[in-house]
């Protein structure tokens, strides 16, 4: 008799303890799901924020830029070199060795017109603008430009040529919207 | 279950707790820390303060990367963050509508103390350590009304930093010292912004030492009887934290309904128009949660007296042990006590409607009644009450009071010092 | 412990519904309209925003300034981003300097704020007989009764009652404190032509232009009676639960 009552005793229990496990893991399991919701709308708070967003893409109207010169733009924060370029200067760009290159890139394959040439003016290297702009600048070694603090060349193509710079001054994301305008980013 | 602390406790966990006791600690003051088993819901409060002031301090972080303080740029930087930083609108009402709940919890849990008998002995240091607390917030939250910038922001801090000029002859030199200049300007909304950012800081210490207080003695229960033995207590967990999360869960439900559905409720509409120091709001309300001590600051017509008795209103908080000596702590067992205690409350809550009506007609009458009631009720009839109003037969522990319900009157020693 | 539930009901509730109550005072009962946009299910009528809008660009935008709404925000009330670019294109604003160190005049962007009819404050005043016309970015949140204030404001336009003394320059208007505006009523029957079909009468005017002003004061009220509905429910369950497992574990406490 007694073990009966036993057994029947320990098998309410285990099922009581079933329910309340039950109970407690998935109240936990809400709560910590809700506390994790919360935490993340309050770390979004520190994204990029729907006024920085907006300034995310620039337009550029390049009808005044004339053949042979070249603007300069801000982008996020980033010079954009735009330079309208001249049969020469593209000629250069795409008879150069693509395999003799630092870094290896067609003059194809970083524009989408070969007249209009546009690319982030900061150095691969440590980050500083390079001259070649302005009328005037060094354009370097091979037409295009030159960092004055490390000495770094790049081409017409934008393309680290000498100097400790490893990477091709970076081409950003960029379309034509019509002839005569791009939008950046 | 039972745990051995002297055992030394294995593993990584062991590692630590022997170089650095954190494991233990938590332990001894979280877990199997004997607490008073018949501790009402007026126990949450404290707990409830403790999770604010973090929600309060997280959410003031975030805010203060995206706010800017200066008189040109701040009410602009506020718009900004409610419209286009991402859930800005949420992170600003979490905060403001989060000081209202502070201060309502801290209330609460004030009353609780003044019902119950917590500032008593062995629990002075305690007390006072709590009325510090309120006077930082108070502090805090003056200042951080300021930053926006707004009609009420401009001319609540002027308003209350005027009063300082009623102190006689160094009066005016405290108030320019306290605006960097001849008003409230650009060095007043940096200061107070450093500040503000500041005192929360100084708070959490303050609010560790009065852990610290309470750990001393443990905490008071609603009998006001002292623990006389285990069976008295529960372990605090898993007892009292399930109880607290519950606590929570209500407090979170009334935040939330404030936060999404009636944010600006306990504001007032005027701190939306642009600062303008040439133009003064027909009505300066204060926010709500110092309402009761504006009551009693222009319920007197003297500017200086105006002004002491408003920061005696706080200041007779410290005195309370020494003002009630009633052998007997909780107010359960002192039926005189009881009564002026919720007619304090209700006066409370006048002094706050008062507060916010225009201080002409009858409710001048009104607020200096509520006002002598108010300090009457700390500096003449607590005392009196001490040595007068009898003392009632007690339960002899807390077991008994929860068991039986009934008193021990054969043993009627003295069950409080 | 019912007392107690009860007790936090009715805080619940009294702050619910309060804030459906208007702050009470000694000026005359507003009328109160039924927006769409009050309750914890409110949302906008977009349609209805849009008119707003146009009421906005076409009367009030003349002398009142929007400034803290961006062009872009414009897509909260229906509007494509093509029509946001050609709506903030119709607007100068000055940018500068530029390579030459001048200021310039530019066509206005989606990205910018509203362009603001006068340079400054004290331009403002000068043009309108020393009367600031308040931004109303913010006007719906920064008055006592918010959207039935504007609304009655607007409706609320009579002549001088006899014995009134009557400032010079000013109008009579029921709601507004001390009852004499500086603005003249600015609108009337198709003061607007819509271009739903709505018919444009005084009070479907005041409407729909409070109904804008609203959104361009809460532009987040949809999302957030939106996110408030879920996250209660999720709380209100969450508490529940909470209750259960209290119980359970305090059933064997004397």
């Amino acid at each position: 008799m007694d073990k009966v009552e036993t057994k029947d005793k320990n098998k309410i229990t285990s099922v009581d303890e079933e329910k309340r496990d039950f109970l407690y893991i998935t109240t936990a399991g809400l709560a910590i799901a809700g506390g994790g919701a919360t935490v993340w709308s309050l770390i979004d708070t520190m994204n990029p924020s729907k006024d920085v967003l907006a300034l995310a893409s620039t337009e550029v109207d390049l009808s005044p830029i004339e053949e042979g010169q070249s603007l300069t733009v801000m982008w996020r924060g980033k010079p954009i070199f735009i330079r309208h370029r001249t049969t020469s200067e593209i000629q250069d760009a795409t008879d150069a060795d693509v395999d003799g290159l630092i870094h290896k890139a067609s003059d194809e394959s970083r524009v989408k017109n070969p007249k209009w040439l546009v690319v982030i003016g900061v150095c691969t290297h440590l980050g500083c603008v390079p001259l070649g702009q302005k009328i005037g600048d060094s354009k370097g070694d091979f037409d295009g430009w030159f960092c004055p603090c490390h000495g770094s060349h790049y081409d017409t193509s934008g393309r680290i040529r000498k100097g400790p710079a490893p990477l091709n001054l970076e081409i950003p994301p960029y379309e034509f919207v019509s002839d005569d305008i791009i939008k950046i980013g | 279950m039972k745990k051995d602390n002297n055992i030394e406790q294995k593993g990584v966990s062991g590692w630590i707790d022997k170089r650095l006791p954190v494991f233990s600690f938590i332990n001894h003051n979280l877990r199997d820390y004997p607490t008073p088993k018949n501790l009402n819901y007026f126990w949450n409060f404290g707990s409830l303060a403790g999770i604010t002031l973090v929600i309060m301090i997280v959410s003031g972080i975030l805010l203060a990367m995206q706010y800017t303080a200066n008189t040109d740029l701040a009410f602009e930087s506020v718009e900004r963050i409610m419209r286009d930083v991402n859930n800005g609108w949420l992170l600003r009402y979490i905060h403001m509508n989060g000081a209202s709940m502070f201060f309502i919890i801290v209330f609460i849990h004030i009353f609780r103390g003044l019902y119950y008998g917590s500032y008593k002995y062995p629990r002075e240091i305690l007390w006072m350590l709590g009325v510090v607390i309120l006077l930082l917030m108070m502090a805090t939250a003056f200042m951080g009304y300021v930053l926006p910038w707004g009609q009420m922001s401009f001319w609540g801090a002027t308003v209350i930093t005027n009063l300082f000029s009623a102190f006689p002859i160094i009066g005016d030199y405290i108030v320019t010292f306290l605006w960097g200049g001849f008003s409230v300007d650009n060095p007043t909304l940096s200061r107070f912004f450093v500040l503000h950012y500041l005192l929360p800081f100084a708070i959490v210490g303050v609010v560790a030492l009065h852990l610290v207080a309470l750990h001393q003695f443990g905490s008071n229960n609603p009998t006001g009887v002292d623990v006389k033995s285990e069976n008295d207590t529960i372990p605090f967990h898993p007892y009292y934290t399930v109880k607290d999360y519950f606590g929570l869960g209500v407090f979170l439900i009334i935040y939330a309904s404030l936060v999404f559905f009636a944010p600006n409720f306990l504001g007032h509409p005027d701190n939306y128009i642009p600062a303008n120091p040439l133009q003064t709001p027909a009505h300066i309300v204060p926010e709500w949660y110092f309402l009761p001590f504006y009551a009693i600051l222009r319920a007197v017509p003297d500017k200086l007296m105006g002004v002491l008795l408003m920061f005696a209103a706080v200041l007779v908080l410290f005195f309370l042990p020494w003002l009630d000596k009633h052998k007997v702590r909780s107010a359960s067992f002192r039926p005189y006590y009881k009564q002026f205690y919720w007619l304090f409350v209700i006066n409370s809550i006048v002094l706050g409607w008062v507060g916010a009506m225009p201080a002409e007609g009858i409710y001048v009458l009104i607020a200096r009644i509520a006002s002598v009631y108010y300090f009457a009720f700390f500096l003449v009839i607590m005392p009196l009450l001490s040595r007068f109003e009898k003392v009632s037969d007690l339960p002899s522990s807390i077991s008994s009071a929860v068991l039986s319900k009934r008193f021990d009157t054969e043993t009627k020693e003295s069950y409080v010092k | 412990m019912l007392s107690k539930i009860f007790v936090i009901l009715a805080i619940y509730l009294f702050s619910i519904i309060s804030s459906g109550v208007k702050a009470a005072s000694d000026k005359i009962n507003l009328i109160e309209q039924n927006w769409p946009h009050s309750g914890i299910f409110g949302r906008f009528d977009k349609s209805s925003l849009q008119r707003g809008f146009l009421v906005y660009k076409e009367v009030c935008a003349a002398c009142h300034g929007l400034k803290h709404v961006s062009y872009r925000d414009l897509t909260g009330i229906g509007l494509t981003v093509d029509e946001i670019k050609s709506i903030a294109g119709e607007y100068e604003l000055v940018d500068g300097p530029n390579d030459e160190g001048e200021m310039f005049d530019r066509e206005a962007k989606p990205s910018d704020k509203f362009v603001n009819p006068y340079e400054n404050d004290n331009q403002a005043r000068v043009a309108n007989n020393g009367a600031y016309p308040p931004d109303l970015s913010l006007i719906v949140k920064a008055r006592a009764g918010g959207a039935d204030y504007l609304y009655s404001l607007l409706n609320g336009y009579k002549e001088f009652p006899e014995n009134f003394e009557a400032s010079e320059g000013m109008y009579y208007n029921e709601y507004y404190p001390g009852k004499q505006i500086a603005m003249p009523s600015p609108i009337m029957d198709d003061i607007v032509d819509y271009n739903d079909g709505t018919d444009a009468t005084h009070v479907q005017i005041a409407r729909d232009v409070t109904s804008f002003l609203a959104w361009a004061a809460e532009p987040e009220l949809e999302e957030r009676k939106s996110l408030g509905v879920k996250t209660l429910f999720f709380l209100i369950l969450l508490t529940i639960m909470l209750l259960g497992v209290k119980r359970k574990i305090w059933k064997d406490v004397n």
